[in-house]
């Protein structure tokens, strides 16, 4: 068995490694769902919309619901204390959640444009809110979040939902929505053609940019504006997890430690920028495949950035900084590590060979005459 | 302290909401084989009707998988919003078997659903069919391995409490896989699903043959259905026994007030069909009992008995009372964790700790505890015996229904003349929603009858919940009930206008 400082280090990777995935692979059907009411003029180009990510979406959400479970199975702490303090927050993102299934599978199966539009409504709600609310959390998360543990270890939120509403926060919602958007529109000027092509390949160019420069606005207020977090006690990482075991000073410029201590890791913002001018650029050079790896490489370059910034910390409290989870702190049992490792080493690459293979399969242009020609099995 | 009032609210929320998506999982799970028998005499016959059969009935499929995926996003979700404590309690060892079901199950049924949908024509005959294969098994696997989790909730095993962390940690993954009680739920409820699948196919064959409306595929899909539905009928009842069987080793309470045995009985105890229930004065009016049988059940013998209400009650208030000294010690022991005598101590203690935690829910200090309080936390132990004990029986006679009407179907099918045979497709068109009703009845006796606890004997559904307002509950109650009540409206109309319409021709081009 990995040692457990070894494998607490493993699961803040592959946590990390689940949201990235999640944001790659649910993060386009999102993006193209935002997208649908603008690039697909009419009922039949909103097909060809739809269908780009009409086989694939289901799966993908799996991302999602999967890095939920492993949250749960790796950080408990973590997993109680932030989905029930954001209580309202996860509840926005669930029901939003709810149109997308109905919405892919139900739309189409109706012939009256009044139902076909309300879907795409839903479709549209269902593709934006989510990466809002999650680049808002990610936000509040950088802040520092109001809560804090009884004796018993029980979690209370002491804030409010509006509260997690501020400046800063909401400015992180909106690079992440504009970064998701922009990888549904690379993602879509690679499977489809003509008009809506040309669309998706503008929105690819507006909401990367606005991506970038909302990024490089949260990074500049996140040195000068934000305090960081710092553990103040001595450390044994290797200790059994217990969050009130230590103590935490909110520190200015703390979230710029790791960088000064470790200058590669520039390299994980550096690498938003790169990928994401590389995916424009590609993208209008008509090679979108390759543009879609780079638009994949800017969402992990800026959640990554998100996650060095604060390492080790993993949701600090702002109101009673011993309470703040950390990767050290928050993890379950050591068992529990190495089982889910395990688990995740032989399930992951099984995972995202038969997703490729399903890739295969459906790959090609998505067009109005594939659309006209199924009318009555598409979506 | 955690309110009452919030702890009903969260409870039924999560009880709304767990039925509502178990609404749509039977159906799931009973579908996705009978597409793959289908599909199988396709691939061995190359007769084109049952390649039309096997789209007609996943179009229908495809409308009650959207649901369940719907209702299943909030699932997997709400053990944090909503029983923070429980997931911070036992998510070392519960949220194991949730994430190895997203690795394992839901990727699978999710990635293979889009290609069984829209792979028609992209591949080969062979390939279609593995991908429909592969879809079943992975909709199966999640029905394993969230009752794997599940099971655990019922009998905990494979774990121990750690004083340092709060919670509960596995000690044993194996025996959590491997818990009897887990294994006989999950045979129990895919064959509960398989016979939704059934009957959803056997109702609606009926209906068109009733009507003379589609009668190549609704003869082939009655016999499939028949066939499958008494396989299934009878494993429900056979491995319902097994579970009744590990319940009783597992849960004594449960199966106690399931049969609303208020007194050990001598062995083997007879297992009661009907009774008049009172119980606030703990007993029955009268009863009517089948000499032996619940005995022979619960136990596998002629001999061992199974503890009636009253004595569970007498050795739970023992537990009750050295949980008091559990709590008191673990407080003591958090204060001063290098303690040695401490630990000693609380080490002989923590068996009870849970029975001691149930008393959370009238004090919040030990030393506040009285004789009566103790009096209604002992009262607590054993859930209420009416719901249970006719919950229980509905459910059983459903599952006897099935059996007959499966049996008759099949016999007919066999025969050759169920075409002819009226009653026999009017009795399948009107049994078409029981199955719901029965699954539905299952979950029921399976959690209420495991209160006060959420984890059985380890920690009280009164300490699980999330120290969330009152009136944050009730808006998102109201919110879920909104939209599941639009969903359901907007599914049922498809459903039915598809049911209506029937297999289209659209791919005889």
């Amino acid at each position: 068995m990995l040692s457990y400082v070894a494998l607490k280090v493993i699961w803040w990777v592959l946590v990390g490694v689940l949201l990235i995935g999640f944001a790659i692979m649910d993060g386009h059907d999102m993006g193209v769902g935002t997208l649908l009411p603008f690039v697909g003029k009419g009922d039949v180009e909103r097909r060809v919309v739809i269908n780009s990510v009409a086989p694939h979406w289901d799966g993908n959400q799996v991302w999602f619901i999967t890095a939920g479970g492993a949250i749960f199975a790796a950080w408990p702490a973590v997993y109680a204390t932030a989905f029930s303090g954001f209580y309202w927050a996860m509840l926005a993102v669930l029901w939003s959640l709810f149109f997308r299934p109905v919405g892919f599978d139900y739309r189409s199966k109706i012939n009256n444009q009044v139902w076909r539009k309300t879907w795409d409504i839903g479709l549209f709600i269902g593709g934006f809110v989510p990466p809002v609310i999650f680049g808002v959390a990610f936000g509040n998360l950088l802040e520092g979040v109001p809560f804090h543990f009884d004796e018993n270890l029980m979690p209370y939120y002491t804030g409010t939902f509006w509260a997690l509403l501020n400046p800063f926060a909401l400015v992180c919602g909106l690079v992440s929505s504009a970064m998701i958007t922009c990888h549904g529109a690379v993602y879509l000027s690679h499977r489809t053609e003509g008009d809506i092509q040309r669309r998706a390949k503008m929105a690819a160019t507006v909401f990367g940019l606005v991506a970038l420069v909302l990024f490089a606005v949260a990074g500049v207020w996140l040195a000068m504006g934000i305090d960081g977090y710092t553990i103040t006690s001595a450390l044994n990482p290797g200790e059994l997890p217990n969050p009130l075991g230590k103590t935490v000073a909110q520190t200015p410029g703390a979230w710029l430690e790791n960088y000064h201590r470790m200058p590669i890791a520039m390299a994980v913002p550096a690498l938003a920028f790169v990928a994401g001018l590389g995916a424009i650029a590609l993208v209008r050079s008509g090679r979108t495949l390759l543009g879609f790896v780079a638009s994949s490489l800017m969402l992990a370059g800026i959640i990554g950035t998100a996650g060095v910034s604060m390492f080790p910390f993993v949701m600090p409290s702002s109101s009673d900084p011993t309470s703040s989870l950390t990767v050290w702190d928050s993890t379950s049992s050591h068992l529990t590590l190495n089982i889910m490792f395990w688990a995740a080493v032989i399930f992951v690459p099984i995972i995202i060979f038969y997703t490729r293979w399903a890739y295969n399969v459906m790959s090609g242009k998505v067009t109005v005459d594939y659309i006209v020609k199924n009318q009555d099995t598409l979506y | 302290m955690i309110s009452n009032q919030l702890v009903d609210l969260s409870r039924l929320q999560f009880a709304a909401t767990a039925l509502y998506h178990f609404l749509f999982v039977p159906l799931t799970l009973g579908m996705t084989w009978i597409l793959v028998i289908m599909e199988s005499v396709y691939v061995m016959t190359n007769k084109p009707v049952y390649r039309d059969m096997t789209k007609f009935w996943g179009k229908l499929f495809g409308i009650n998988f959207a649901l369940g995926v719907t209702t299943g996003i909030t699932m997997e979700f709400q053990f944090g919003t909503n029983w923070a404590y429980y997931s911070h309690y036992v998510g070392d060892i519960f949220g194991a078997p949730l994430a190895i079901e997203g690795l394992m199950a839901f990727f699978l049924e999710s990635t293979f659903i889009g290609l069984f949908f829209f792979g028609w024509g992209r591949l080969p005959k062979a390939q279609h069919l593995m991908v429909t294969i592969l879809m079943a098994i992975g909709t199966n696997l999640s029905a394993l391995w969230i009752l794997i989790a599940n099971g655990w909730m019922q009998n905990p095993v494979g774990s121990d409490f750690s004083y340092v962390t709060m919670r509960m940690e596995m000690t044993d993954f194996w025996a959590v896989l491997f818990n009897p009680v887990a294994q006989a739920k999950f045979v129990h409820t895919v064959s509960a699903g398989y016979v939704t699948g059934s009957m959803f196919v056997l109702s609606i064959s009926s209906w068109y043959l009733l009507k003379g409306r589609h009668i190549e595929i609704a003869r082939r899909s009655f016999r499939i259905a028949a066939a499958f539905g008494f396989a299934a009928a009878c494993s429900a009842i056979v491995l319902g026994d097994e579970s009744g069987y590990t319940v009783g080793d597992a849960q004594q309470s449960k199966i106690a007030a399931m049969e609303a045995m208020w007194h050990t009985e001598p062995a083997p105890a007879p297992l009661t069909l009907i009774a008049d229930i009172d119980e606030k004065n703990q007993k029955n009016d009268w009863q009517i009992d089948m000499p032996y049988v619940l005995g022979i059940i619960g136990t596998r013998s002629l001999d061992k008995q199974l503890p009636g209400i009253i004595e569970i009650k007498a050795k739970n208030r023992e537990r009750i009372v050295n949980g008091i000294d559990a709590v008191k010690t673990l407080e003591a022991l958090r204060a001063d964790p290098n303690n040695d005598a401490l630990k000693a101590k609380f080490a002989t203690e923590k068996a009870d700790l849970g029975y001691g935690l149930l008393l959370r829910k009238y004090v919040s200090n030990m030393d506040d505890v009285t004789p009566a309080i103790i009096d209604q936390a002992v009262n607590d132990t054993v859930p209420h015996v009416a719901p249970l004990f006719w919950g229980f029986r509905a459910m059983v006679g459903l599952g006897f229904s099935f059996f007959f009407l499966f049996g008759s179907a099949l016999y007919a099918s066999i025969r050759g003349n169920f075409e002819k045979k009226k009653w026999l497709l009017k009795w399948a068109l009107l049994w078409l929603p029981f199955p719901w009703i029965a699954c539905e009845l299952g979950w029921f006796v399976a959690e209420y009858g495991r209160q006060p606890w959420t984890i059985f004997g380890v920690l009280p559904t009164h300490m699980s919940v999330s120290a969330l307002s009152v009136g944050s509950l009730y808006g998102s109650i109201a919110g879920f009930l909104g939209f599941y009540t639009v969903l359901l409206v907007v599914e049922m109309y498809l459903m039915i206008k598809f049911a209506r319409l029937g297999p289209v021709s659209h791919d005889h081009h």
